[in-house]
Order: structure tokens, then C-alpha cells, then sequence
């Protein structure tokens, strides 16, 4: 199978104090990969890491088969990284359109006029609830619908891989349904691959076909979620 | 004695005033929202644009030279916005007390500059017959320089106004300007749009500087005397915002204005440092606030 995302020896640190300590990660194309493990191990600077808001502090990463390692984040996210961040961090002052359309910057460089066409209809297809709301200002949606515009804006940039923080974390259960509804539509449907950071192990599970399970900064073990079952890596994630 | 006449008048000319602070401020407030960086030698700006105007005179004189100047000071001021921004303020990005210093010692330099080049005492710029004028209006007389500069100061803000709201480059300004970190991961040159306000930024503090070429002789050092109005008015305005910048530009230039009624020039400029202070005592947050806690989380 062909890798898309490829990470080696990465290490990262705030300051002084070392949060990820040589991570070693294969992600193939068309795969959706969980990362679990407890509060405070890694797992959302792992995501930050890959998308280069987080400089790494030695290790290389490799995607889409050329080294980003050195690449700004505005550059990762042109050559098709799409980030949906802890906390959403939707523009609260700019309206569900204007929030799709600066999705639409990474697309610059990827074809003339990529840009000019607005954004794309499989958005609003994915996220229904996103065209009746599109102008309003996305700091007074509710969280859920802050969450399918935060998805809906990475994916305007078209991405290759998704990154995806907690996505389901503080919102209500019909809601979350529906997110990964559309989520599973995303991977089959748009052939973007998904790397989620979860908490929820029957989430993981049902969304994703390999997990990893990040301790104390450290990727400790690694499995395919058809082999392994939830129970097997509930004592490495709970407290 | 107070009359209505000279009190009309005055207000008048605490607009025009205003016009001048809040053109020399927009360059301030846009850069300190975008980029929290303090330039320091944006009063400079203010300079090059005088010594342009005054520059373009003498290439094409006569009556519309002043039309002709507005543009060349622009993109001159812009252009050396851009030299500045990329040479010294983006290599200093996270060091905010570095920037002020190192724009500090640019704007000495620039002064200096000026002094080599066009010598310590002023050059002048003399305002075409057709500004050279004025009429009365209900009994105040209206010079038309000053509404000049009302004009040129209305048709910034309406501009600035459009583009920010209305134009791409406007949406990637505010998406930077709310999160940085998420608007580049979602694909925007953060960098690129820093630079692009910061020229904006100076760019109208080039205009600015032929404005104030029309009201007295372009000097070294013209930029020191409108800077710390400047820096008031964004202070006031609340640091970085449009509409604070402007609303507190006006109500310094109508206190700066209106106090000269009663006093002289410089316990004006007193009083006008004390209403800011007092203003800031009951509102340290400006005049609008920027960041509001409510919509961090």
C-alpha cells in the first residue's frame, strides 16, 4: 500500500520540556487511524506536529512522497493537509461563508481559478445544516455546528490527509452521529484519509482501522482495530 | 468670550485635525492588530510622504500636482514599508521590545537621512489657487484645505473600509487577525498578509505626509509631532480596530481643537494627554475592544 504520511525519529518540545519522544509513523493512503491514550501524552501535539503548527524538533516527516519537515503550516496545508484543531477555532467573527472560503487559500498553487469557484457544493452536501446557516457569524453556532464547519473548511482545501482533534468532544449524541456520519462519507467518497485523535475507544473502533496508542510522549503500541479488540488497550487509555 | 461662530469653527477644525491623526494612526492600528508589533518609525512615513510631495512638485508643477503627489507618496511610502518589514520587523517577529528598539533607531536614521539630503530647515509645498481658497458657511469661514483633508480622510477610511470588508485580501486580514495559527493552517500566507497591511500601513502615512505638506513646511522631524498623537489615538481606540481608531481621532482632534479657545497650543497638548489618561481609567479597553474574553473559548 502506498504511504502517504510518513514519520521518523520525530521528536517536539515546549521550551524546555520534551512532549513527543521518537515517533515513528506509517500512514498508508486511503486509512483511518485513531490516536488514543490518556490526557496530556502527545496525542494532539502529534496532530499540531504534522501540521507544522508545532515545529518538531528533530526527526523528519515525509508526505505525499516529499519531506515537509522544514514546510510552514500555510505550505503543509497547500500540499494537502487539512487540520480540524482541538476546540474547532472557527473565525467566531466572520460568517459560516467567509470561514469555508478561507479554507479555499489552500488551494492556491493546485490549478488556475481553483480559488474563484466558491465553495464547492460537497460541503454543504455533507454538511446541510451549514447551507442554512451560511450567514451567520460562526462565533454564536453551537458547538456541533461550529464542529461540521471546522470540518467543512479543511475540507474545502480539498486535502489529502484530514487531521481531526476530538472531534466528537462536547457535543450531543445525535450530533456526533452525524459528524461521523459524514466523516465515513469523506473517507469513501472523497478518498481523504483521516488521522482522529479520540478518546471515546467504541468511536475509534468503529471509525478507524488502526490504532495507536501514545504514553508519556511515546507511540507504545500500534494495531489494526479488525484485530484487536477495544478491551485489549482499555487500561493503556483509561485512568 | 465663547460665540457660536468660533466654537463652529473650531469644531470644524478639530475634525480636520482628526483627519490628520487618524490618517497618521490607520498604519499603527492595522499593524499593531495584525502583527503586535509597535513601529516606531512610522512617523517617518509621515516624512517621506512630505519630502515626496514636495519632490513631485518640482517634477510636475501646477495645479494638480497635489493629485499626481497623493499617489507617488503612497506606493514611495509603501515600498519602503515593505523594505522595513522585510529587513528588520520579520526577523524580529516574537521579539516585540526588539522591534520597538530596532524601528526606533530606523526612524532616527531616516531623519537623519533627511537632513543630509534636503538639509535641517523645511522644505515648502505651497497648496495649488484652487485649495488656496475657502467660503463661509453660515457665518464660519471653511478654508478649503482643511476640507481637503477632511476629504482625502473619508475616502481612506471608506476604501480601507471596503476592502477590508469586501475584498479577499480583506477575509485572509480579519481570519489572521482573529487566529493566526488556525488561518495558517488552512492554507493562508500569514506572513504575506502581514506584509501586505503593513505597506497599507504606511502607504497612508505616506498620504497622510502630503496632506500635512499642505498646512506647513515638511521638516525632518515633522514625523515626531504627529507619532505621539498617533500612538494616543490607538491607544485609545483600543488597540488595533478601525472603528476606535477613527472615533478616537476624533474626539482627540475636538479636544485638541476646541481647548485652543481657551488655551494655548501646549497646555492643550496637556489636556489632551490628560483626557486620555482619564478616558483610560474608566475604559482600558479603548474605545472598542478587540478582544472580547466571551469568544476566546
Amino acid at each position: 500500500m502506498e504511504t502517504l504520511l510518513k514519520m521518523e525519529a520525530v521528536t517536539a518540545a515546549y521550551g524546555q520540556s520534551q512532549v513527543l519522544w521518537d515517533i515513528d509513523l506509517d500512514i498508508h493512503k486511503g486509512g483511518a487511524v485513531a490516536l488514543i491514550g490518556r490526557n496530556g501524552v502527545g496525542k494532539t501535539t502529534l496532530l499540531r506536529t504534522i501540521m507544522g503548527v508545532q515545529k518538531a524538533a528533530s526527526g523528519v516527516i515525509r508526505f505525499n512522497g516529499a519531506d515537509v519537515t522544514a514546510q510552514k503550516p500555510h505550505e503543509r496545508a497547500r500540499g494537502g493537509i487539512g487540520f480540524v484543531p482541538q476546540g474547532r477555532h472557527v473565525f467566531a467573527h466572520l460568517s459560516v461563508e467567509e470561514n469555508l472560503t478561507t479554507g479555499l487559500s489552500a488551494l492556491a498553487g493546485r490549478g488556475r481559478g481553483l480559488i474563484g469557484q466558491g465553495v464547492p457544493d460537497h460541503i454543504f452536501d455533507l454538511f446541510p445544516k451549514l447551507a442554512q446557516i451560511r450567514h451567520r457569524k460562526a462565533g454564536v453556532l453551537s458547538g456541533g455546528e461550529q464542529q461540521q464547519l471546522a470540518i467543512g473548511r479543511a475540507l474545502a482545501g480539498q486535502p489529502k490527509l484530514l487531521l481531526l482533534d476530538e472531534p466528537t468532544e462536547g457535543i450531543q449524541p445525535n450530533v456526533v452521529q452525524q459528524i461521523e456520519e459524514a466523516l465515513r462519507r469523506v473517507r469513501t467518497e472523497l478518498g481523504v484519509t483521516i488521522v482522529i485523535v479520540e478518546q471515546y475507544l467504541d468511536f475509534a473502533w468503529s471509525f478507524a482501522d488502526e490504532y495507536c496508542v501514545l504514553m508519556r510522549g511515546r507511540m507504545i503500541r500500534r494495531g489494526t482495530t479488525a484485530q484487536d479488540s477495544a478491551a485489549d488497550v482499555a487500561h493503556l487509555v483509561n485512568v | 468670550m465663547l460665540d457660536a461662530t468660533l466654537l463652529a469653527g473650531q469644531v470644524f477644525n478639530g475634525f480636520s485635525v482628526a483627519s490628520l491623526f487618524v490618517l497618521a494612526a490607520l498604519g499603527l492600528a492595522l499593524s499593531f492588530g495584525l502583527m503586535r508589533v509597535i513601529n516606531m518609525a512610522h512617523g517617518e512615513m509621515l516624512m517621506l510622504g512630505g519630502y515626496l510631495a514636495y519632490l513631485t512638485y518640482l517634477v510636475v508643477p501646477g495645479p494638480l500636482a497635489i493629485l499626481v503627489a497623493m499617489p507617488v507618496a503612497f506606493l514611495g511610502a509603501a515600498l519602503l514599508g515593505a523594505v522595513l518589514e522585510l529587513t528588520v520587523i520579520r526577523k524580529l517577529a516574537a521579539r516585540p521590545l526588539d522591534t520597538l528598539l530596532a524601528t526606533w533607531g530606523v526612524s532616527l536614521i531616516l531623519q537623519q537621512a533627511a537632513r543630509s539630503i534636503f538639509g535641517p530647515i523645511g522644505v515648502g509645498v505651497t497648496a495649488p489657487d484652487w485649495l488656496n481658497t475657502g467660503f463661509l458657511l453660515a457665518g464660519v469661514y471653511i478654508p478649503s484645505t482643511r476640507l481637503f483633508i477632511l476629504a482625502v480622510a473619508v475616502v481612506v477610511l471608506a476604501v480601507l473600509g471596503l476592502v477590508i470588508a469586501r475584498t479577499r485580501l480583506g477575509l485572509l486580514v480579519r481570519a489572521v487577525n482573529q487566529d493566526r495559527m488556525m488561518a495558517a493552517a488552512s492554507g493562508i500566507n500569514v506572513r504575506r498578509v502581514d506584509l501586505a497591511v503593513f505597506c497599507l500601513g504606511t502607504g497612508i502615512a505616506g498620504l497622510a505626509g502630503v496632506v500635512l505638506s499642505l498646512l506647513g513646511p515638511v521638516t525632518p522631524s515633522v514625523g515626531q509631532s504627529y507619532i505621539v498623537p498617533a500612538f494616543l489615538v490607538v491607544v485609545m481606540g483600543g488597540l488595533g480596530s478601525m472603528v476606535g481608531t477613527t472615533v478616537a481621532a476624533i474626539i482627540l482632534g475636538l479636544v485638541s481643537a476646541i481647548s485652543q479657545i481657551f488655551l494655548d497650543v501646549s497646555m492643550s497638548q496637556v489636556l489632551m494627554l490628560l483626557s486620555v489618561i482619564v478616558f483610560l481609567q474608566f475604559r482600558p479597553q479603548g474605545v472598542v475592544a478587540t478582544r472580547s474574553r466571551a469568544l476566546e473559548e
